[in-house]
Protein backbone atom coordinates (compact mmCIF):
# COMPACT_ATOMS: atom_id res chain seq x y z
CA UNK A 1 0.00 0.00 0.00
CA UNK A 2 1.18 3.68 -0.51
CA UNK A 3 1.81 5.79 2.52
CA UNK A 4 -1.30 7.96 0.18
CA UNK A 5 -3.48 5.23 0.40
CA UNK A 6 -2.50 4.60 4.19
CA UNK A 7 -3.08 8.64 5.25
CA UNK A 8 -6.22 8.84 3.51
CA UNK A 9 -7.72 5.42 5.60
CA UNK A 10 -5.91 6.43 9.42
CA UNK A 11 -7.35 9.92 8.64
CA UNK A 12 -10.66 8.61 7.38
CA UNK A 13 -10.76 6.10 10.70
CA UNK A 14 -9.60 8.91 12.86
CA UNK A 15 -12.36 11.40 11.37
CA UNK A 16 -14.77 9.03 12.60
CA UNK A 17 -14.27 9.37 16.38
CA UNK A 18 -17.37 11.63 18.13
CA UNK A 19 -16.96 14.11 21.06
CA UNK A 20 -18.18 11.64 24.21
CA UNK A 21 -19.83 14.43 25.43
CA UNK A 22 -21.63 15.70 22.17
CA UNK A 23 -21.89 12.61 20.11
CA UNK A 24 -23.02 13.89 17.25
CA UNK A 25 -20.05 15.59 16.29
CA UNK A 26 -16.73 13.76 15.07
CA UNK A 27 -13.29 15.32 15.73
CA UNK A 28 -13.03 16.41 12.33
CA UNK A 29 -16.49 18.20 12.79
CA UNK A 30 -14.73 20.08 15.79
CA UNK A 31 -11.34 20.52 14.01
CA UNK A 32 -9.93 18.92 16.72
CA UNK A 33 -7.90 16.65 14.50
CA UNK A 34 -5.36 18.37 12.73
CA UNK A 35 -2.65 15.95 11.61
CA UNK A 36 -2.10 12.23 10.46
CA UNK A 37 1.26 11.54 8.76
CA UNK A 38 3.20 8.46 8.04
CA UNK A 39 6.54 7.95 9.59
CA UNK A 40 9.15 5.23 9.73
CA UNK A 41 7.67 3.92 13.30
CA UNK A 42 3.99 3.77 12.48
CA UNK A 43 0.85 6.69 11.95
CA UNK A 44 0.88 9.22 14.11
CA UNK A 45 -2.67 11.47 14.71
CA UNK A 46 -1.99 15.22 15.61
CA UNK A 47 -4.69 16.24 18.05
CA UNK A 48 -5.47 19.57 19.68
CA UNK A 49 -7.56 19.93 22.75
CA UNK A 50 -10.59 22.03 22.64
CA UNK A 51 -10.54 23.77 26.11
CA UNK A 52 -7.41 23.36 28.93
CA UNK A 53 -9.40 20.93 31.52
CA UNK A 54 -11.34 18.85 28.58
CA UNK A 55 -11.70 15.53 30.49
CA UNK A 56 -12.96 14.62 27.15
CA UNK A 57 -9.66 14.98 25.76
CA UNK A 58 -8.45 11.38 27.45
CA UNK A 59 -11.07 9.50 25.98
CA UNK A 60 -10.62 10.97 22.45
CA UNK A 61 -7.29 9.83 22.66
CA UNK A 62 -7.87 6.23 23.57
CA UNK A 63 -10.89 6.55 20.63
CA UNK A 64 -8.69 7.36 18.28
CA UNK A 65 -5.94 4.35 19.08
CA UNK A 66 -8.73 2.20 18.95
CA UNK A 67 -10.14 3.13 15.85
CA UNK A 68 -6.75 2.67 14.15
CA UNK A 69 -6.81 -0.58 15.81
CA UNK A 70 -9.59 -1.56 14.72
CA UNK A 71 -8.59 -0.40 10.64
CA UNK A 72 -5.64 -2.81 10.95
CA UNK A 73 -3.57 0.07 10.88
CA UNK A 74 -0.74 -0.42 13.74
CA UNK A 75 1.49 0.77 15.16
CA UNK A 76 -0.46 4.28 15.10
CA UNK A 77 -0.27 6.79 18.51
CA UNK A 78 -1.71 10.01 18.80
CA UNK A 79 0.17 13.26 19.98
CA UNK A 80 -1.57 16.68 21.16
CA UNK A 81 -0.16 19.72 19.82
CA UNK A 82 -1.04 23.00 21.70
CA UNK A 83 0.07 25.59 19.30
CA UNK A 84 -1.63 26.74 17.20
CA UNK A 85 -4.56 26.64 20.05
CA UNK A 86 -8.25 24.96 19.23
CA UNK A 87 -10.67 28.05 18.34
CA UNK A 88 -14.57 27.40 17.71
CA UNK A 89 -13.79 29.18 14.45
CA UNK A 90 -12.39 25.79 13.23
CA UNK A 91 -15.76 24.22 14.13
CA UNK A 92 -16.74 23.24 10.16
CA UNK A 93 -20.06 24.53 8.71
CA UNK A 94 -21.89 21.00 8.70
CA UNK A 95 -21.12 20.41 12.65
CA UNK A 96 -22.45 23.64 13.46
CA UNK A 97 -25.22 22.44 12.00
CA UNK A 98 -25.51 18.86 12.88
CA UNK A 99 -25.01 20.98 16.43
CA UNK A 100 -28.11 23.04 16.10
CA UNK A 101 -30.14 20.00 14.73
CA UNK A 102 -28.75 18.22 17.81
CA UNK A 103 -30.36 21.55 20.54
CA UNK A 104 -27.32 22.80 21.07
CA UNK A 105 -26.40 26.64 19.77
CA UNK A 106 -23.53 27.01 17.26
CA UNK A 107 -20.63 29.11 18.91
CA UNK A 108 -21.02 32.55 17.52
CA UNK A 109 -18.21 33.10 14.47
CA UNK A 110 -15.12 34.89 15.05
CA UNK A 111 -13.65 33.95 18.20
CA UNK A 112 -12.22 37.61 18.76
CA UNK A 113 -12.27 39.29 22.38
CA UNK A 114 -15.51 41.14 20.69
CA UNK A 115 -17.28 38.13 20.23
CA UNK A 116 -15.93 36.78 24.17
CA UNK A 117 -17.56 40.01 25.90
CA UNK A 118 -19.47 41.39 22.82
CA UNK A 119 -23.33 41.84 22.76
CA UNK A 120 -24.08 38.06 23.87
CA UNK A 121 -26.96 36.52 21.63
CA UNK A 122 -27.89 32.97 20.60
CA UNK A 123 -30.45 32.00 18.53
CA UNK A 124 -32.68 29.20 19.88
CA UNK A 125 -32.18 25.97 18.30
CA UNK A 126 -35.30 24.57 18.89
CA UNK A 127 -37.71 27.67 17.55
CA UNK A 128 -35.42 29.64 15.86
CA UNK A 129 -35.70 33.08 18.06
CA UNK A 130 -33.61 35.69 18.65
CA UNK A 131 -35.35 36.11 22.22
CA UNK A 132 -33.11 34.47 24.36
CA UNK A 133 -31.73 35.20 27.77
CA UNK A 134 -28.24 33.39 29.36
CA UNK A 135 -28.95 31.64 32.77
CA UNK A 136 -25.61 31.18 33.57
CA UNK A 137 -21.82 31.43 32.23
CA UNK A 138 -21.63 27.69 32.91
CA UNK A 139 -22.87 24.98 31.73
CA UNK A 140 -23.34 20.89 31.52
CA UNK A 141 -19.56 20.29 30.30
CA UNK A 142 -16.51 23.11 30.54
CA UNK A 143 -17.21 23.96 26.78
CA UNK A 144 -21.17 25.34 26.97
CA UNK A 145 -23.31 27.97 28.60
CA UNK A 146 -26.63 27.85 29.58
CA UNK A 147 -29.32 29.49 28.09
CA UNK A 148 -33.16 29.76 27.75
CA UNK A 149 -35.59 30.60 24.69
CA UNK A 150 -38.27 33.51 26.06
CA UNK A 151 -40.32 32.62 22.73
CA UNK A 152 -40.37 29.06 23.45
CA UNK A 153 -39.72 28.60 26.90
CA UNK A 154 -36.97 25.97 26.57
CA UNK A 155 -33.54 25.81 28.14
CA UNK A 156 -30.62 25.29 25.41
CA UNK A 157 -26.72 24.42 26.10
CA UNK A 158 -25.04 26.79 24.00
CA UNK A 159 -21.31 26.15 22.51
CA UNK A 160 -19.27 28.93 24.44
CA UNK A 161 -17.23 30.95 22.14
CA UNK A 162 -13.77 30.43 22.31
CA UNK B 1 10.29 1.28 45.05
CA UNK B 2 8.15 3.86 43.65
CA UNK B 3 9.08 7.64 44.38
CA UNK B 4 8.22 9.20 47.43
CA UNK B 5 9.34 12.71 47.34
CA UNK B 6 11.31 14.51 44.49
CA UNK B 7 13.52 17.85 44.26
CA UNK B 8 13.09 19.75 41.66
CA UNK B 9 16.26 21.55 40.00
CA UNK B 10 15.00 25.12 39.61
CA UNK B 11 16.30 27.38 36.34
CA UNK B 12 14.38 30.78 35.98
CA UNK B 13 12.28 29.39 33.17
CA UNK B 14 11.27 26.33 36.09
CA UNK B 15 10.81 28.39 38.68
CA UNK B 16 8.23 30.51 36.30
CA UNK B 17 6.29 27.60 35.50
CA UNK B 18 5.98 25.92 39.03
CA UNK B 19 4.80 29.29 40.09
CA UNK B 20 2.33 29.36 37.57
CA UNK B 21 1.25 25.75 37.85
CA UNK B 22 1.31 25.82 41.54
CA UNK B 23 -1.29 28.93 41.57
CA UNK B 24 -3.54 27.29 39.17
CA UNK B 25 -3.08 23.87 40.96
CA UNK B 26 -3.55 25.17 44.35
CA UNK B 27 -7.17 27.26 43.24
CA UNK B 28 -8.50 24.47 41.22
CA UNK B 29 -8.45 22.45 44.56
CA UNK B 30 -9.51 25.26 46.71
CA UNK B 31 -12.48 25.47 44.06
CA UNK B 32 -13.28 21.82 43.51
CA UNK B 33 -13.98 22.11 47.83
CA UNK B 34 -17.40 23.76 47.16
CA UNK B 35 -18.62 20.89 44.21
CA UNK B 36 -21.76 20.05 46.05
CA UNK B 37 -21.78 22.47 48.58
CA UNK B 38 -22.29 25.59 46.20
CA UNK B 39 -25.14 28.25 46.81
CA UNK B 40 -27.07 27.00 44.08
CA UNK B 41 -26.68 24.44 41.62
CA UNK B 42 -25.51 26.58 38.46
CA UNK B 43 -22.90 27.98 40.66
CA UNK B 44 -21.81 24.59 41.50
CA UNK B 45 -21.29 23.74 37.79
CA UNK B 46 -19.71 27.11 37.46
CA UNK B 47 -16.77 27.05 40.54
CA UNK B 48 -16.59 23.08 39.31
CA UNK B 49 -15.97 24.01 35.64
CA UNK B 50 -13.92 27.06 37.00
CA UNK B 51 -11.65 24.40 38.94
CA UNK B 52 -11.26 22.35 35.84
CA UNK B 53 -10.10 25.03 33.49
CA UNK B 54 -7.69 25.77 36.30
CA UNK B 55 -6.19 22.10 36.70
CA UNK B 56 -5.96 21.95 32.99
CA UNK B 57 -3.53 24.94 32.64
CA UNK B 58 -1.54 23.68 35.81
CA UNK B 59 -1.53 20.55 33.86
CA UNK B 60 0.57 22.00 31.27
CA UNK B 61 2.64 23.65 33.15
CA UNK B 62 3.81 21.28 34.96
CA UNK B 63 4.52 19.62 31.48
CA UNK B 64 6.47 22.41 30.52
CA UNK B 65 8.78 22.72 33.64
CA UNK B 66 8.89 18.89 33.74
CA UNK B 67 10.75 19.24 30.25
CA UNK B 68 12.52 22.58 30.71
CA UNK B 69 13.88 20.76 34.02
CA UNK B 70 14.86 17.82 32.09
CA UNK B 71 15.05 15.12 34.62
CA UNK B 72 12.35 12.79 33.80
CA UNK B 73 9.41 14.81 36.39
CA UNK B 74 5.96 14.78 34.66
CA UNK B 75 3.28 16.18 35.71
CA UNK B 76 1.85 13.79 38.75
CA UNK B 77 5.38 14.07 40.19
CA UNK B 78 5.62 17.96 39.96
CA UNK B 79 2.11 17.90 41.97
CA UNK B 80 2.26 14.82 44.27
CA UNK B 81 5.90 14.80 45.16
CA UNK B 82 7.05 17.88 46.45
CA UNK B 83 6.76 19.17 49.43
CA UNK B 84 4.94 22.47 51.33
CA UNK B 85 8.23 24.43 50.70
CA UNK B 86 8.52 23.64 47.38
CA UNK B 87 5.27 25.10 46.20
CA UNK B 88 5.21 28.37 44.68
CA UNK B 89 2.16 29.70 44.89
CA UNK B 90 0.56 32.95 45.48
CA UNK B 91 -0.52 32.81 49.57
CA UNK B 92 -3.64 34.69 48.16
CA UNK B 93 -4.86 31.19 46.76
CA UNK B 94 -4.61 29.19 49.10
CA UNK B 95 -6.69 31.08 52.05
CA UNK B 96 -9.29 28.82 52.50
CA UNK B 97 -12.74 29.06 50.98
CA UNK B 98 -14.96 30.71 53.88
CA UNK B 99 -17.81 31.86 52.58
CA UNK B 100 -19.63 32.58 49.19
CA UNK B 101 -18.29 36.42 49.09
CA UNK B 102 -14.87 35.40 49.87
CA UNK B 103 -14.84 32.71 47.15
CA UNK B 104 -15.86 35.63 44.72
CA UNK B 105 -13.47 38.49 46.07
CA UNK B 106 -10.32 35.91 45.86
CA UNK B 107 -11.45 34.62 42.48
CA UNK B 108 -12.10 38.07 41.26
CA UNK B 109 -9.26 39.88 42.84
CA UNK B 110 -6.56 37.13 41.10
CA UNK B 111 -8.66 36.82 37.64
CA UNK B 112 -7.70 40.62 37.66
CA UNK B 113 -3.99 39.76 37.48
CA UNK B 114 -3.68 36.87 35.90
CA UNK B 115 -5.85 37.66 32.83
CA UNK B 116 -3.80 40.60 31.30
CA UNK B 117 -0.99 38.97 32.40
CA UNK B 118 -1.67 35.92 30.17
CA UNK B 119 -2.85 38.30 27.09
CA UNK B 120 0.69 39.83 27.63
CA UNK B 121 2.02 36.47 27.16
CA UNK B 122 0.98 35.69 24.42
CA UNK B 123 3.59 36.65 22.08
CA UNK B 124 6.01 35.57 24.33
CA UNK B 125 9.49 33.78 23.20
CA UNK B 126 8.75 30.68 24.68
CA UNK B 127 6.60 29.03 22.08
CA UNK B 128 5.11 26.69 24.83
CA UNK B 129 4.16 29.38 26.99
CA UNK B 130 2.85 31.36 24.40
CA UNK B 131 0.81 28.18 23.49
CA UNK B 132 -0.65 27.56 26.89
CA UNK B 133 -1.60 31.27 27.18
CA UNK B 134 -3.57 31.10 23.98
CA UNK B 135 -6.11 28.83 25.83
CA UNK B 136 -5.84 30.33 28.88
CA UNK B 137 -6.60 33.88 28.49
CA UNK B 138 -9.67 32.74 26.91
CA UNK B 139 -10.61 30.63 29.92
CA UNK B 140 -9.72 33.46 32.72
CA UNK B 141 -11.56 36.32 30.75
CA UNK B 142 -14.44 33.86 31.35
CA UNK B 143 -13.50 33.61 34.95
CA UNK B 144 -12.68 37.60 35.37
CA UNK B 145 -16.63 38.20 33.95
CA UNK B 146 -18.11 35.42 36.11
CA UNK B 147 -17.00 36.45 39.48
CA UNK B 148 -16.88 40.20 38.50
CA UNK B 149 -20.62 39.99 38.20
CA UNK B 150 -20.87 38.10 41.53
CA UNK B 151 -19.30 40.72 43.15
CA UNK B 152 -21.07 43.32 42.12
CA UNK B 153 -24.21 41.10 42.53
CA UNK B 154 -23.35 40.44 46.68
CA UNK B 155 -21.66 44.02 47.29
CA UNK B 156 -25.10 45.83 45.79
CA UNK B 157 -27.29 43.15 46.78
CA UNK B 158 -28.47 42.86 50.65
CA UNK B 159 -27.32 44.67 53.84
CA UNK B 160 -25.46 41.57 54.73
CA UNK B 161 -24.35 40.02 51.06
CA UNK B 162 -22.89 43.81 51.37
CA UNK B 163 -21.11 43.29 54.68
CA UNK B 164 -19.95 39.96 53.57
CA UNK B 165 -18.36 41.01 50.72
CA UNK B 166 -16.65 44.26 52.23
CA UNK B 167 -15.01 41.71 54.90
CA UNK B 168 -13.72 39.27 52.39
CA UNK B 169 -12.05 42.49 50.53
CA UNK B 170 -10.73 43.64 53.95
CA UNK B 171 -9.55 40.29 54.82
CA UNK B 172 -7.83 39.33 51.38
CA UNK B 173 -6.61 42.65 50.09
CA UNK B 174 -3.13 42.22 52.29
CA UNK B 175 -2.29 39.77 49.95
CA UNK B 176 -2.85 41.17 46.41
CA UNK B 177 0.40 43.15 47.17
CA UNK B 178 2.24 39.47 46.25
CA UNK B 179 1.02 39.26 42.80
CA UNK B 180 2.82 42.12 41.69
CA UNK B 181 6.32 40.86 42.70
CA UNK B 182 8.73 42.12 39.74
CA UNK B 183 9.51 38.24 37.34
CA UNK B 184 13.26 37.35 37.29
CA UNK B 185 15.06 39.71 35.13
CA UNK B 186 16.65 37.23 32.83
CA UNK B 187 12.87 36.34 31.95
CA UNK B 188 11.61 39.68 31.19
CA UNK B 189 14.81 40.37 29.60
CA UNK B 190 14.31 37.53 26.61
CA UNK B 191 10.97 38.09 26.31
CA UNK B 192 9.49 34.93 28.29
CA UNK B 193 6.90 36.23 29.70
CA UNK B 194 5.04 39.58 31.41
CA UNK B 195 6.19 41.45 33.93
CA UNK B 196 3.89 41.81 36.56
CA UNK B 197 4.65 45.61 37.88
CA UNK B 198 3.78 46.75 33.71
CA UNK B 199 0.15 45.10 34.71
CA UNK B 200 -0.65 46.97 38.08
CA UNK B 201 -2.31 49.89 36.37
CA UNK B 202 -4.52 47.48 34.42
CA UNK B 203 -5.37 45.95 37.29
CA UNK B 204 -6.02 49.16 39.25
CA UNK B 205 -8.71 50.48 36.77
CA UNK B 206 -10.43 46.78 36.65
CA UNK B 207 -10.97 46.49 40.37
CA UNK B 208 -11.80 50.23 41.06
CA UNK B 209 -14.23 50.01 38.22
CA UNK B 210 -16.18 47.00 39.26
CA UNK B 211 -15.64 47.80 43.43
CA UNK B 212 -17.25 51.03 42.34
CA UNK B 213 -20.53 48.75 40.54
CA UNK B 214 -20.83 47.08 43.48
CA UNK B 215 -20.78 50.13 45.60
CA UNK B 216 -17.56 48.52 48.18
CA UNK B 217 -14.87 50.54 49.43
CA UNK B 218 -11.36 49.83 48.26
CA UNK B 219 -9.46 48.73 51.35
CA UNK B 220 -6.20 50.98 51.92
CA UNK B 221 -2.63 49.70 50.84
CA UNK B 222 -0.89 48.87 53.94
CA UNK B 223 1.22 46.10 54.77
CA UNK B 224 1.77 43.17 51.98
CA UNK B 225 1.83 39.81 52.87
CA UNK B 226 5.14 37.93 51.01
CA UNK B 227 6.86 34.62 50.49
CA UNK B 228 4.93 32.66 48.53
CA UNK B 229 7.80 32.14 45.64
CA UNK B 230 9.92 31.43 48.19
CA UNK B 231 7.93 28.43 49.87
CA UNK B 232 7.34 30.31 52.74
CA UNK B 233 3.39 29.80 53.19
CA UNK B 234 0.46 30.77 55.42
CA UNK B 235 -0.64 27.84 57.88
CA UNK B 236 -3.45 26.88 55.50
CA UNK B 237 -1.09 24.77 52.49
CA UNK B 238 -0.11 22.25 54.58
CA UNK B 239 -3.39 20.57 55.20
CA UNK B 240 -4.43 21.77 51.61
CA UNK B 241 -1.60 19.72 50.52
CA UNK B 242 -1.94 16.75 52.39
CA UNK B 243 -5.74 16.17 50.76
CA UNK B 244 -4.11 16.62 47.42
CA UNK B 245 -1.30 14.59 47.65
CA UNK B 246 -2.29 11.59 50.34
CA UNK B 247 -2.82 9.05 48.10
CA UNK B 248 0.56 9.04 46.24
CA UNK B 249 2.11 9.47 49.34
CA UNK B 250 0.72 6.51 51.04
CA UNK B 251 0.84 4.68 47.90
CA UNK B 252 3.75 5.75 46.33
CA UNK B 253 3.26 5.10 42.06
CA UNK B 254 -0.24 3.87 42.75
CA UNK B 255 -2.61 4.08 39.30
CA UNK B 256 -5.85 3.02 38.41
Amino acid sequence: MTNNNLRQRAWDAAAAVVDPEIPVLTIADLGVLRDVAVTPDGVEVAITPTYTGCPAMNMITLEIELALDRAGIRPARVKTILSPAWTTDWMTEDGRRKLREYGIAPPPAAASRRALFGADSAACPHCGSADTEKLSEFGSTACKALWRCRACREPFDQFKCH
Amino acid sequence: MATTSIQVAETPLVRLALQRADDALVLGHRLSEWCGHAPVLEEDIALANLALDLIGQARELYALAGEAEGAGHDEDQLAYLRNERAYRNLLLLEQPNGDFALTIARQFLYAAFIDPWWRATLHATHPGLAAIAAKAEKETAYHLRHSAEWLIRLGDGTPESHRRAQEALDRLWPYTGEMFEPAEATLVADGVCADPPGLRETWNATVDAVLAQATLQRPKDGWMQTGGRAGRHTEHLGPLLAELQYMQRVLPGAVW
